[in-house]
């Protein structure tokens, strides 16, 4: 069977963002950019599946810049076989991702899509559950663990309250949750070989997707800031704090 | 105008982000509908007749919709959102996964996670793990909204709207429950405790969170919260996660034990109304946003905190 892996270029994690003055969107002028952490969750469960031999090939595609290929070679590094960049420099909203994406699977057809819950950037989780519906394919969000047997996948979800299992159909969407695995680091001599591999180059229009965003930005501004606090001394002062005001 | 409101419920108790999706119904304006699908779910669609401002309560019954999957509630909503101009769904594990399915077969984008709603198409979010909050104006027919329950408040008692049965799709379809491992807990939800005591890494071991964490949380009737490395070292559940891919919480008392404040923790609990800090580390972040730091040695700290309560 065949795996595809959606994946995103995002600022990397750990980097605070700063909302431009002109209240436009964050600033991501020379900022440090890495592939969304779900996203390389997903891109591990997927080499798993390969490695375990229950998948042959392992698609990546990415939908951005020109620099988004250095996205998909970090996931060809991990082990992916070949990928596939749709450029665009405009910025694609979940709904028009996951059009281009039913495009993509229709002309790969994949057995499995592993995307990320969510994107750190835009925090939408929404491009999984978009494409499923597209598809009319089931889904397993939030997947903690996968197990695939019989043409079904065994999907167990992480939901409020505990884990829930579900058996879907496959062909499947899968979206991955933090807990389904530990993504490996790319060896330099697989950072090498990835240099190697196929990344064809397609536009949004080739799948006869309008990427024309059905929201606007009317403002981006800086989140309410708490004013600083005061150190206590010791347990005592605290909980005469707390009862002064009626916390405790 | 009229909104659709998803309920969030187990088959036996409406959830209270249900409460909280109505009020932030209620500020996009027009007639609020409520749909209850679930199995045996009577006692909640006659709850959430009780909410005020409704005007009544589509009650939905068959085996795909105990559990509320996916390819069923799509199947069901749908066709009533015909009806509709909006559809708003609390940002719970449920509302993420059933509310994208609809608004793409509705061909919309859906605004995720809403803390503020500025008339009928502009909406307000955070990003960035809520380090940056973006005004978005929708230009789609209809509006498909997750609501963030910690932005607003639960919407009262006191209305009497009539329910309805709607028939439901009764399937196949390509998916089905097998099984759910529930974290079973008499603490106050952690959504929506009033207080919360959460732990990180430095408690060390499960034991050692087990020991300190439990009689300070009995002691001020708290839910019980943890950090990501905490969770991830096997010291609580993941249920008890809170940040950016945990669960969002807002309580009046926040209580950071050993927790440095990264930036994923910080986006699920800023909001709260008085935040603690204990750590030992004098330059932890958490002290940045807490109101009340104690600088100590928490395995001395905490036992001591709850010998004072």
């Amino acid at each position: 069977m065949k795996v595809l892996v959606p994946v995103k270029r995002v600022i990397d994690y750990n980097v605070k963002v700063r909302v431009k003055s002109d209240q436009s969107g964050v600033d991501l002028a020379n900022v440090k950019m890495s592939m969304n952490p779900f996203d390389e969750i997903s891109v591990e469960e997927a080499v798993r599946l390969k490695e375990k031999g229950a998948a042959e090939e392992v698609v990546v595609v990415s939908i951005g810049p020109q620099q988004a290929q250095e996205t998909l070679r970090t996931a060809l590094a991990m082990g992916a076989d070949r990928g596939i960049l749709i450029k665009t420099d405009d910025t694609v909203e979940p709904l028009a991702v996951a059009k281009i994406l039913k495009g993509v699977v229709e002309a790969e057809s994949p057995d499995l899509v592993i995307l990320g819950k969510q994107a750190i950037d835009d925090d939408s989780n929404q491009t999984g559950q978009m494409l499923a519906a597209l598809l009319d394919w089931p889904q397993g969000t939030f997947a903690s663990e996968v197990v695939l047997e019989d043409g079904k996948a065994k999907v167990t979800r992480e939901i409020d309250g505990g884990l829930q299992t579900l058996e879907l159909q496959t062909p499947a969407i899968v979206t991955t949750d933090l807990r389904l695995n530990e993504p490996r680091y790319a060896s330099l001599p697989n950072i090498m070989k990835a240099k190697k591999k196929p990344i064809d180059e397609k536009a949004p229009g080739d799948y006869g997707v309008d990427t024309a965003p059905r929201l606007s930005v009317v403002k981006v501004t800086e989140p309410p800031v708490r004013e600083a606090g005061e150190k206590v001394e010791d347990v005592a002062t605290l909980v005469s704090k707390l009862k002064a005001k009626g916390a405790i | 105008m009229a909104v659709l409101v998803l309920a969030d419920h187990d088959n036996s108790a409406l959830s209270d982000a249900t409460h909280k999706t109505v009020t932030a119904a209620k500020a996009f304006g027009g007639d609020i509908d409520i749909l209850v699908a679930g199995k045996g779910a009577g006692d909640v669609a006659a709850a959430a007749a009780k909410i005020d401002g409704v005007r009544k309560v589509l009650h939905a019954e068959g085996d795909a919709y105990e559990k509320q999957l996916a390819e069923a509630m799509e199947a069901l909503i749908v066709p009533l959102m015909s009806g509709y101009d909006a559809l708003f769904s609390p940002a719970t594990t449920m509302g993420k996964n059933v509310t994208p399915r609809i608004a793409a077969k509705l061909d919309v984008m859906q605004i995720s996670d809403i803390t503020g709603i500025e008339g009928t198409d502009t909406f307000e979010r955070p990003i960035y793990a809520g380090n940056a909050m973006m005004t978005v104006k929708s230009s789609d027919a209809k509006k498909v909204v997750t609501v963030r329950g910690t932005a607003f408040d639960a919407a009262g008692e006191g209305g009497s709207a009539s329910v309805e049965t709607v028939d439901a799709p009764a399937g196949p379809f390509k998916s089905a429950f097998v099984e759910e491992k529930i974290v079973q807990s008499d603490r106050p939800e952690l959504t929506s405790a009033k207080t919360i005591v959460s732990g990180g890494r430095a408690l060390g071991s499960k034991e050692e969170f087990d020991r300190l964490m439990i009689p300070l949380a009995d002691k001020l009737n708290a839910g019980i919260g943890a950090s990501r490395a905490a969770v991830d070292a096997g010291y609580a559940p993941n249920d008890y996660q809170v940040g950016q891919t945990g669960k969002i919480v807002a309580p009046e008392l926040y209580i950071a034990i050993g927790i440095s404040g990264a930036i994923q923790h910080l986006a699920g609990m800023k909001d709260s109304k008085i935040i603690v800090a204990i750590n030992k580390d004098e330059e932890a972040p958490i002290f940045q946003v807490a109101d009340y730091g104690l600088v100590a040695d928490l395995f001395t700290a905490v036992p001591e905190l709850t010998e004072a309560l």
